[in-house]
């Protein structure tokens, strides 16, 4: 392991913020904790209703965002459905936001989120007879298990080789989704009769159970919001507990901030990078389980959407910060919501969204943007970002 | 120079000497693995057609006797890299090596049957080209130290672009177009990285993201309902060139092909000179090792990052025109699944030169061609595998068990000017 001479160049205190300061800040500043992430969702918005105007003309925006709004937030079956579409999206989130802490990119969130819902799925067929009490747990474990292989492999690679895992991620990302369309068409795995690649149904007793079946309204049995929200709500807290609250944490945080400083400091940079990753990745597995188990019900090529993807942004919008991950998580749910009653609604497609999204990444990566615009004052962030394959 | 690439060859590292080692020991694992799976599980020939036709230049080969040489190949070269060590020439070993195993398995899969060999590497050199494409690209960015994981999106808006200018106005528009939005994704990506100093990994997402949003808002909005009016730019036919296209074999696989696999050949050889035959060339990779050094010998890094990020961009538009104007005639939602990564491979399989670039592209298109091959022949052998090995090849090479690619020294770091 050569040391980069950068690190020996840069007269201490005196540096701009490194890389993971700007994705991670630790300490808590309500500039660019609250306002920043504020700018840059309504900066995305103006930019989105630019778009709108372009292909639909201006009269197109205010119906479009109103039902945007609506679907995302006006009434149970909306909050429903926000909730639904977050609960992925937090755990994923997690996942990008614990490798941000120990200062590594998971990228693969997509593919160990692929593994987990896949291996989920078996598991949700396979155990005929078992009551659900056991049952659901044990799906969601395997799909845990199953994304924590996916993260194991990069981390080992990482910490052994060297390679980076942003490159070993992707390839891992493209593997995952090639073997799924390989397995889905094994006999035992596939549905019977059927000859495209799609897998048997998973049992009732290891579907997740919706939570909102109880409201005394019409219709409230089918609100689809299931369990697996709670679930991802209490893997935010262990996260937050693992990461402020443990030695190991500590440790994950050390090695992200300085990995030479943790390894004169006596910790294995070799074992926090490997437990990072697989831990980041069984996260994710648990995202593709909640998916599979609480929504879809079997596994088909492409099931993981993009969540994987999204979930770079949002860990980016939370800070990587547990709470903000969850609250980001939330925010996207009520976009992608509301996404969809806006295609219904109005002229305006759900792409829309995903171009939103994008935007909101620019500003939020590029704060010195949002400064310029809103003239914030503040909370210095012109970062240097030092990072590139060879460290 | 050569004196330090001297030393480095007579003194071999120790951590060289066990890589060569991990190596040889793969190479004989995979020598056993070829000769005990496909040498003794084939009788009969196989017949490879290099005509136009059945009967017309056929070549008839044992299917054992090919997997047997596959295995001897293999079994030499793990001999070599446990005992002295291939050095730095591993990476064209392995894909040699690769390439006789290849035809093994063709034979393995293909045996008793005949088989258009012209007609694969016809198909290989077509699925090569957006792969070589997006790999210039990141040649081009990655020269001066700016990592390119947005080559996906580049090629993207690149299609997207060719697909709208070609039905518009005209095919050579469209291929204008197309380099042109390429270069604006560039520009983009050059403007957060540089001006705003983003890490260059998530501008790279960013660029990704927004890509595919706009193209299938716009795609979804606009193309599918005025399809006549928007998407249908139509193919751009093949060109022979004279002469050339009449030489058998090569001149069908090479010289028979569109504007967009001549404009490859074109760009690896003037990317080839440029990159390390001209004082652009020489200062562009200056700024890409040291461009605190570049800097103080009165070169503008921002200038030359900006310069070649935005070229590196229009190479990927090129490609990305590719797709709409080059094979399929229409725009299609997120139509380049994922070759942007797949050039982003080739880039790193080759070594960071466009050459290299070019060589690896051309085996996963291969790869890519033999997949759809052996889907054709019904071998019973999954396709699907055939399609990950350039992620699996990428990831051996990342790991550093084959030939370890090393980056621009100072790729990923955004310059501050002191």
């Amino acid at each position: 392991m050569t040391q980069a001479p950068e690190v020996v160049e840069k007269p201490e205190g005196e540096g701009p913020p490194s890389w993971l300061e700007r994705v991670a800040p630790r300490d808590i500043d309500w500039r660019s904790l609250v306002i920043i992430p504020s700018l840059a969702v309504l900066s995305a918005l103006i930019v989105g209703a630019v778009f709108i105007v372009f292909t639909e003309g201006l009269d197109a925006i205010l119906p479009a965002y109103r039902a945007l709004f609506s679907g995302a937030f006006l009434g149970w079956s909306s909050i429903s459905e926000t909730l639904l579409v977050a609960t992925p999206l937090i755990l994923a989130g997690l996942a990008v936001a614990l490798g941000f802490r120990a200062g590594l990119f998971n990228i693969g969130a997509e593919g160990q989120m692929t593994v987990g819902g896949l291996i989920a799925v078996i598991a949700g067929f396979s155990f005929d007879g078992l009551p659900a009490i056991v049952h659901i747990p044990l799906a969601l474990l395997a799909g845990f298990l199953g994304g924590a292989l996916w993260g194991f492999i990069p981390g080992l690679l990482r910490a052994k080789t060297g390679a980076h895992e942003v490159i070993t991620t992707i390839m891992l990302n493209f593997i995952a989704f090639r073997s799924l369309d390989y397995i889905l068409k094994l006999p035992g795995i596939q549905a019977e009769g059927r000859f495209d690649p799609i897998s048997q149904p998973v049992l009732p007793s290891s579907r997740l159970p919706r939570i909102l079946a109880w409201l005394p309204i019409d219709g409230a049995g089918g609100l689809r919001l299931h369990v697996g929200f709670l679930v991802a709500l209490a893997m935010a807290w262990v996260v937050y507990w693992l990461l402020f609250k443990t030695t190991w944490g500590f440790e994950f945080r050390a090695v992200g901030a300085n990995p030479h400083a943790a390894k004169y400091g006596g910790m294995s940079v070799t074992v926090a990078i490997i437990l990072v990753m697989t831990l980041s990745g069984a996260l994710a597995g648990m995202a593709g389980g909640n998916e599979t188990l609480g929504v879809l019900g079997r596994a088909s090529p492409g099931f993981t959407a993009a969540i994987g993807f999204d979930a770079i942004a949002l860990a980016l919008l939370g800070r990587s910060h547990p709470g903000g991950v969850v609250l980001s998580a939330v925010l996207f749910g009520a976009l992608r919501a509301g996404g969809r009653t806006m295609q219904v609604q109005s002229e305006v497609g759900i792409d829309l969204i995903v171009i939103i999204q994008a935007l909101i990444i620019v500003f939020i990566a590029a704060p010195e943007l949002v400064r310029a615009i809103y003239r914030v004052r503040g909370g210095k962030e012109t970062g240097q970002l030092t990072r590139g394959w060879s460290t | 120079m050569t004196a330090v690439v001297d030393a480095a060859t007579l003194v071999r590292a120790p951590a060289e000497v066990r890589r060569a080692r991990v190596r040889g020991i793969i190479y004989l694992i995979l020598a056993v693995g070829t000769y005990g799976l496909l040498a003794s599980g084939t009788e009969g020939d196989v017949i490879f057609r290099l005509g136009e036709v059945a009967g017309d230049l056929d070549w008839a080969v044992s299917s054992k006797g090919l997997a047997t040489f596959s295995a001897a190949v293999f079994g030499f070269l793990g001999g070599w890299e446990v005992t002295r060590g291939v050095g730095r020439w591993s990476n064209v070993a392995l894909a040699i090596a690769l390439g006789i195993f290849a035809f093994a398995f063709l034979g393995f899969a293909a045996a008793g049957k005949s088989l258009s060999l012209v007609g694969m590497l016809d198909g290989s050199v077509k699925a090569a080209t957006p792969i070589a494409f997006g790999a210039l690209s990141g040649v081009m960015c990655e020269r001066v130290a700016v990592i390119n994981i947005g080559i996906e999106g580049m090629l993207l808006t690149g299609a997207f672009m060719g697909a709208v200018m070609g039905t518009i106005v005209g095919p050579v528009v469209g291929v204008i177009g197309a380099a042109l939005a390429g270069g604006v994704m560039a520009a983009g990506l050059a403007v957060l990285a540089i001006k705003y100093r983003v890490d260059q990994i998530i501008a790279g997402v960013v660029i990704n993201i927004f890509a595919l949003g706009l193209t299938s808002f716009l795609s979804a909005q606009l193309l599918v309902e005025n399809s006549t009016a928007f998407n249908s730019p139509g193919v751009l036919r093949p060109i022979p060139l004279p002469l050339l296209s009449d030489i058998p074999v090569l001149g069908r696989i090479l010289f028979e092909q569109n504007i967009f696999v001549y404009a490859m050949f074109v760009i690896v050889a003037v990317l080839s000179y440029g990159l390390f035959k001209t004082r652009w060339g020489l200062r562009s990779r200056a700024v890409g090792e040291h461009p605190k050094a570049a800097d103080t010998l009165g070169i503008n890094v921002f200038r030359t990052r900006y310069v070649n990020v935005i070229l590196g961009g229009m190479i990927a538009g090129l490609g990305g025109a590719y797709f709409t104007l080059g094979s399929v005639g229409a725009f299609n939602e997120n139509m380049t699944a994922g070759r942007g990564y797949i050039g982003l491979a080739a880039m790193i399989f080759g070594r960071w030169h466009p050459v290299g670039a070019l060589a690896a592209a051309l085996v996963f298109g291969f790869a890519d061609s033999l997949q759809v091959k052996l889907a054709i022949l019904d071998s019973g052998i999954p396709s699907e595998f055939l399609l990950m090995a350039p992620y699996l090849v990428t990831i051996v090479v990342v790991a550093g068990v084959v030939g370890a690619a090393r980056p621009p020294a100072a790729d990923g770091q955004p310059y501050v000017k002191e």
